[in-house]
């Protein structure tokens, strides 16, 4: 049987890679050659269905105060956008980045997905970028860069501890979590680097993880025989896969994805999607701020969800698995300050099964106009390869 | 290129034991799977219909949700339930490792692994997250040295399967059930696609859509209830006659009869011969394997109409299978499971963790060294490659967790000089036996062994 490798794959380019560097790995960061493309593409995927409606909240259509049960209008620190919609105040942070242009969103998009609403196959869709899941094996991201020569290890990164299938694939990725951060004493670093010397593919593997821990990794102040057991650090995960995107992006690599988890905002939604749209703004900020001048105006972040909720309130003041929802974009490349989407209303007769906004258009496409922009690929490939059934339709002039 | 007791430990085996006597031919690593399963007796781990109890409650308290004033209060009970599972599947976590651990019969555990991977299956939400131990415990445990045919039918109409790939919903077009649903509803695919393309045939066999389509409304009826576990749901099934690979099946009214029928052919079939002889081969002994030794196996599949007790005889006499230098990168699972095996914890050791020390010792580093523990990416399972696994972040992982855990499970360390001896026998390189003798600490120089790559390969 042949079955396509994974992106974890890109390791035995880089064992080749790590035979030569093996005569000081410590000293010589492994050099790779640069992406034939200069913009900066990060892709975040939103886990557990965000509510689009709520974050991008249409107060310009009459029933939405009546279906959110806010007869007393926009909360405190909502943000007029443009008249129509107003802002989550948990974005209130990104506002600076909407009023230069920085942000901007699309409304009542989804995936070909509908009707079952459940979070596995939703997700799954969403990163396989095809109309259905059978037989699929590979992620649309890493399907862009299976269309586009002179990828590299370190072109694309996984990052964080969860599964990326967007960027699984033959084309090669690097996996890379900050949790997984050597932190060893120098002796320590130095007899594993002697039992795995005579082994190039284990030894290039390590001579990459101490690079990728950065200037860390040695640890004094515990001490040998201290060291901890590798966990999943709770909290600030996402401002540490920002630090770590950032590094990266800053180099040669030109592609992130990661995850940002919580959106299943099935109770108390005034206080559980709060703390999601802190730990995405921040993200946002983080990213800004890390990439700050040149590296960010060739930089495009697209936040993506698997589905949006429910349009009314369920009985415990949260809302349930919906259908459209909305994607946030960000970044100094891309041409923002609007909300763009098709918007169906929300009376009864335009939502989708009488309970959910009715999807005007498929979450692909932006991300396909944004790679087009990026790096020309064209719309053959991308309607064909990438997203397999995707009509892009009219270019919506995401970039600048 | 030949036999030795170590070896077998190592390559067909879950690795040496300081406190375990290893075979001593190829036939004592063969005759350990016709012996009465002691592992499974010692750490059992529960059938499939506790689970289906529990789902069949929440499924029963969500329904009563909706129209209740008492939410929170169903809500609470809910997550008890879920909790329960949470826990559940932990200690089956415990006894899987256990078994890996103490047994005598190594070969029995790894061929449980490479079947339970290759009908990769489990549950597709939190009340069902750990399905895959009940399931494997029923449908593939009992069958790894019987008929190929059996352990196929006792997979594909198992509840864990038919949930994970939808058959269970899949409704013929011309059935009675889609005739009265109001609701758009039908065929599902799914299982018919991976049943060819992963299970049998492979996917360079000689099938088409055609035949995925056929097969796929053959295989509607087959289902199940939480209650019941499988049934054949006459109503689901799709009536008059298919043709698969050219064979026509089916009867009017349907049956469970000529599904059965249609997997006992696909079963000897010679491409699922050559696609499981394959898949022995790269599992058990190389990324590359000699192609004599998968024609050799194959054969053998084919002469004994896949009689799994006589390939697995074909995998262990044939002298490619010996190949002196260790290969194979240990898949996280097992290189946790090996290093447990080598440290040999009392049995109290492991059955005293309660399931949160089992999560941060294990399931955590599991899923972090890309392996989270039955979750493969997708029903064609884990990665053979090697490169899949010596990645910076698994070879970091491993690295960070042989440093620290072994004191968790031995605290009394063994000495690094003899553990260099227990845990790599005769292949332990000079660079290990150095390292363990200039290591800072004792649990350095344990970490160190086992990070060794001579430890990982097998």
């Amino acid at each position: 049987m042949t079955r396509k490798p994974t992106r974890r794959t890109f390791l035995t380019r880089s064992a080749l890679i790590g035979c030569c560097a093996a005569a000081s790995p410590l000293l010589t960061p492994l050099s790779f050659a640069a992406a034939p493309w200069d913009t900066r593409l990060v892709v975040i995927i939103l886990r557990g269905g965000m509510d689009g409606l709520d974050v991008v909240q249409p107060w310009g259509a009459p029933e939405f105060a009546g279906l959110r049960g806010k007869a007393d209008g926009p909360d405190e620190g909502a943000y007029d956008l443009d008249g129509f919609f107003f802002l989550h105040p948990g974005l209130a942070p990104l506002i600076p980045l909407w009023a230069k242009g920085d942000l901007g969103f699309v409304h009542a998009v989804a995936t070909p997905y509908r009707d079952k609403r459940s979070h596995f196959d939703g997700q799954d869709l969403l990163e396989a970028g095809t109309p259905s899941l059978a037989g699929v094996r590979d992620g649309w991201l890493n399907r862009m860069l299976q269309s586009l020569p002179g990828i590299e290890g370190q072109t694309a990164f996984a990052i964080g501890n969860g599964e990326m299938k967007l960027l699984d694939g033959p084309a090669p990725v690097a996996d890379w979590s900050p949790d997984a951060n050597l932190e060893m004493t120098p002796q320590a670093v130095r007899l594993a680097e002697m039992v795995m010397q005579d082994d190039p593919a284990f030894h290039a593997a390590l001579s990459e993880a101490l690079m990728l821990s950065g200037d860390r990794r040695v640890l004094n102040a515990s001490g040998p025989g201290k060291m901890a057991v590798p966990r999943r650090k709770r909290g600030q995960a996402h401002l540490k896969n920002a630090e770590f995107a950032a590094r990266q992006l800053r180099g040669d690599a030109r592609i992130a994805s990661f995850s940002i988890n919580g959106w299943d905002t099935h109770n108390r939604q005034d206080r559980a999607l709060k703390g999601a749209l802190t730990r995405l703004s921040d993200t946002i900020v983080s990213l800004q701020q890390r990439l700050e001048g040149e590296i960010w105006q060739k930089t495009a972040i697209v936040a993506m969800t698997e589905f949006g909720r429910t349009v009314r309130l369920n009985g415990t003041g949260g809302t349930d698995h919906g259908t459209g929802g909305a994607m946030v974009l960000a970044g100094g490349a891309i041409r923002g300050g609007r909300v763009l989407g098709d918007w169906p209303g929300l009376d009864e007769a335009s939502l989708y099964a009488r309970r959910d906004l009715m999807p005007t258009s498929d979450v692909r496409a932006p991300a396909a106009w944004i790679m087009r922009a990026m790096t020309g690929l064209d719309r053959q490939t991308l309607e064909s390869a990438v997203f397999p059934g995707l009509q892009m339709g009219r270019d919506p002039g995401l970039m600048l | 290129m030949s036999f030795s007791p170590e070896l077998a430990e190592i390559r067909f085996g879950c690795g040496l034991s300081p406190v375990i006597a290893k075979p001593i031919d190829p036939d004592a690593v063969l005759q350990g799977l016709s012996g009465p399963d002691d592992m499974a007796r010692r750490f059992p781990i529960d059938g499939f219909s506790t689970l289906a109890t529990r789902a069949a409650e929440v499924a029963k308290l969500q329904r009563r949700k909706r129209n209740s004033d008492n939410k929170t209060e169903i809500r609470d009970k809910i997550k008890t339930y879920r909790r329960e599972g949470k826990k559940e599947g932990a200690m089956w976590f415990a006894q899987s490792l256990q078994r890996w651990i103490h047994t005598e019969h190594g070969f029995r555990e790894r061929l449980v692994a490479f079947w339970a991977d290759h009908f990769t299956a489990f549950g597709k939400n939190p009340i069902l997250r750990f399905a895959t131990g009940p399931y494997v415990e029923e449908a593939i445990r009992p069958n790894i040295s019987g008929s190929f045919a059996n352990m196929l039918i006792a997979t594909t109409t198992h509840p864990v399967m038919l949930h994970y790939l939808d058959q269970g919903g899949s409704i013929g077009p011309d059935s009675r059930a889609a005739k009265r649903s109001k609701k758009p509803k039908g065929l599902n695919e799914n299982l018919a696609r991976e049943l060819l393309e992963l299970h049998t045939l492979g996917v360079d066999g000689p099938y088409g859509q055609n035949d995925v389509r056929q097969l796929a409304e053959l295989l509607t009826g087959l289902s199940f209830s939480n209650k019941a576990g499988f049934r054949f749901r006459m109503k689901f099934a799709e009536p008059g006659q298919e043709t698969v690979l050219g064979k026509t099946y089916g009867n009017d009214p349907a049956t469970l009869e000529p599904i059965l029928q249609a997997l006992r052919d696909l079963a000897v079939h010679p491409a699922t011969a050559r696609h499981v002889a394959r898949k022995l081969a790269v599992h058990f002994v190389s990324d590359t394997p000699d192609p004599a030794l998968v024609r050799h196996i194959a054969g053998r599949f084919i002469d004994t109409g896949g009689d799994l007790h006589a390939v697995n005889q074909a995998l262990l006499e044939h002298p490619s299978s010996w190949g002196a230098q260790l290969g194979n990168v240990k898949p996280p699972a097992d290189f946790i499971a090996s290093a447990a095996r080598a440290l040999a914890p009392g049995t109290d050791r492991i059955a005293t963790l309660d399931p949160r020390a089992i999560r941060l010792l294990f399931l955590g580093p599991l899923t972090m060294m890309g392996q989270p523990w039955q979750h493969p990416n997708g029903p064609d399972g884990w990665d053979e490659t090697d490169a899949a696994w010596i990645t910076p972040q698994g070879v970091s992982t491993r690295l960070r967790w042989a440093l620290s855990v072994p004191q968790k499970l031995r605290p009394d360390l063994p000495d690094p000089g003899s553990f260099v001896t227990a845990a790599l026998g005769p292949f332990a390189p000079r660079s290990v036996q150095a390292a363990a003798r200039f290591a800072e600490s004792r649990s350095d120089a344990i970490g160190l062994v086992l990070a060794a790559p001579a430890f990982q390969r097998r």
